[in-house]
């Protein structure tokens, strides 16, 4: 066991951990968004609209990270039209390929966890709102879409922890993320355990930290 | 199209050799997850508390921890362990390892946490009567495992295997790294030589579509077997 390594190493990675949580951060923000005007498609009568939502959320859950980060990063930019377009100006960016397919992918779960949770949400809540004379718009941004906030809070915590092991795959297209920084530790000095040990220890504390902030939220939403 | 012909002009039967390997290397870390978990769930189920601890610093790690680093560990570290190994009985020459191997084992002991907490769940949530009424019975250890609780473990916990197995079956693609030539090394192999990156990526997400989509219809036919009598 090489302690000197690790205490080397440590400061190192605790940087990397910065763009993990960067990485994380933006794509979970963008990926909400997304989730929710999929979820809210996915609710729509329309049989088009609907085939559509779900297409989306099927194929992003029924591939691999790692094919839609290299489809976004190395197949986009093979497109010339795309090339000449402003978008060239995120896309050849790794870091924004990367964020991008997070987002898509992170979009395409939380889509069905609030799709569960509006279905989940009992009628008479939304009967009771009417019946009040609220309008329907009102109902469901006031009354709606908070319930199925809280209700899909576990579900979400376990996404977020998911994402976050997911951005490690950032290390693929040259992004020096956690995983991407131990990977090069590991390849110049040849101590895997040692570097595992302390890049696990960080993902394990920031899982944790996640974990704790969600049951906090949780606790402090619950509807008793 | 040309580029998916069979032969020496096309990337056809290249990538359906690779293929096959994805599938391989799912079933048999399947296979090694499911081993893990038959060691693992006893130890989470048991009222040791230092087997207990064991087996949820198992299940806490790999289930925290990015599937990548865990792949690294081992490609980097399992030739390391295994000269260690060696070196012991005396042998001291430079041993190389399969990548299937460690890439298999990699996603087994990935897999194996999930498989675990999964069975954990099932055989806490069988009513407790179906365990006295084995014992009353007077079934020895084994008929009571595997006549009662096994067959209704399985029941409950086919749902959520899929669910592994569709997780195993995603994070085989992570072993690429390790240059095993599966679905998605063979693509980044294809790509680089014919620069069509977009194409073969795309290919590949429709060859794990497809793979995911096979698996579920036999796995929905697996849970109507194994939920016969309800």
């Amino acid at each position: 066991m090489d302690l000197e390594l690790m205490i080397n190493s440590f400061p190192k990675l605790l940087n990397a951990a910065v763009i993990t949580l960067k990485l994380l951060s933006v794509s979970l923000i963008i990926g909400l968004f997304i989730g929710l005007f999929f979820a809210i498609l996915r609710l729509n009568k329309n049989i088009f609209i609907n085939r559509f939502a779900y297409g989306y959320s099927y194929v992003f859950r029924g591939t691999p990270l790692l094919v839609q980060i290299f489809i976004i990063y190395f197949g986009l930019g093979q497109i010339e039209y795309l090339r000449s377009t402003v978008l060239w100006v995120i896309l050849k960016e790794p870091y924004w390929c990367a964020i991008i397919a997070f987002a898509l992918n992170t979009g395409a779960y939380t889509s069905e966890i609030l799709r569960s949770a509006f279905q989940t949400i009992k009628p008479g809540i939304i009967e009771a709102g009417k019946s009040l004379g609220i309008s329907n718009k009102v109902i469901f941004y006031k009354i709606q879409i908070p319930i199925a906030i809280r209700q899909s809070l576990p579900a979400y915590g376990n996404e977020i922890i998911l994402m976050m092991k997911g951005t490690s795959l950032a290390s693929t297209v040259t992004i020096m993320d956690l995983t991407g920084v131990a990977k090069y530790i590991i390849s110049t000095t040849f101590k895997p355990i040692e570097v595992f040990i302390v890049a696990g220890a960080i993902y394990l504390f920031m899982t944790f930290i996640i974990h704790n902030v969600i049951k906090f939220l949780e606790k402090k939403y619950s509807f008793n | 199209m040309e580029l998916l012909a069979f032969g020496d002009t096309g990337w056809g039967d290249e990538l359906f050799r690779a293929t096959l390997m994805t599938i391989a290397v799912s079933i048999i870390a399947m296979i090694i997850g499911f081993l893990f978990a038959l060691i693992f769930t006893p130890l989470k189920l048991s009222k040791n508390k230092f087997l207990n601890f064991i087996a949820n610093s198992y299940t806490t790690i790999i289930r925290g921890v990015p599937e990548l680093l865990v792949i690294y560990l081992f490609f980097f570290g399992g030739t390391g362990a295994v000269m260690f190994v060696a070196s012991i009985f005396g042998y001291n020459e430079y041993i190389e390892i399969n990548a299937f191997i460690t890439g298999a084992f990699a996603i087994g002991i990935i897999s194996g946490a999930y498989s675990t907490e999964v069975f954990r769940g099932a055989i806490q949530s069988i009513d407790k009567g179906q365990f006295e009424a084995a014992n009353v019975l007077g079934l020895n250890k084994f008929g009571k495992f595997f006549k009662i609780i096994l067959p209704q473990t399985l029941r409950l916990a086919i749902p959520n295997l899929s669910n592994v197995w569709q997780i195993t079956l995603k994070d085989t693609s992570l072993i690429s790294v390790t240059g095993l030539v599966e679905i998605m090394r063979q693509s980044y192999i294809a790509a680089g030589s014919t620069r069509d990156p977009l194409f073969f990526y795309s290919f590949a997400a429709v060859l794990y579509l497809l793979l995911t989509f096979v698996s579920m219809k036999l796995i929905n036919r697996l849970e109507v077997k194994f939920s016969r009598g309800y």
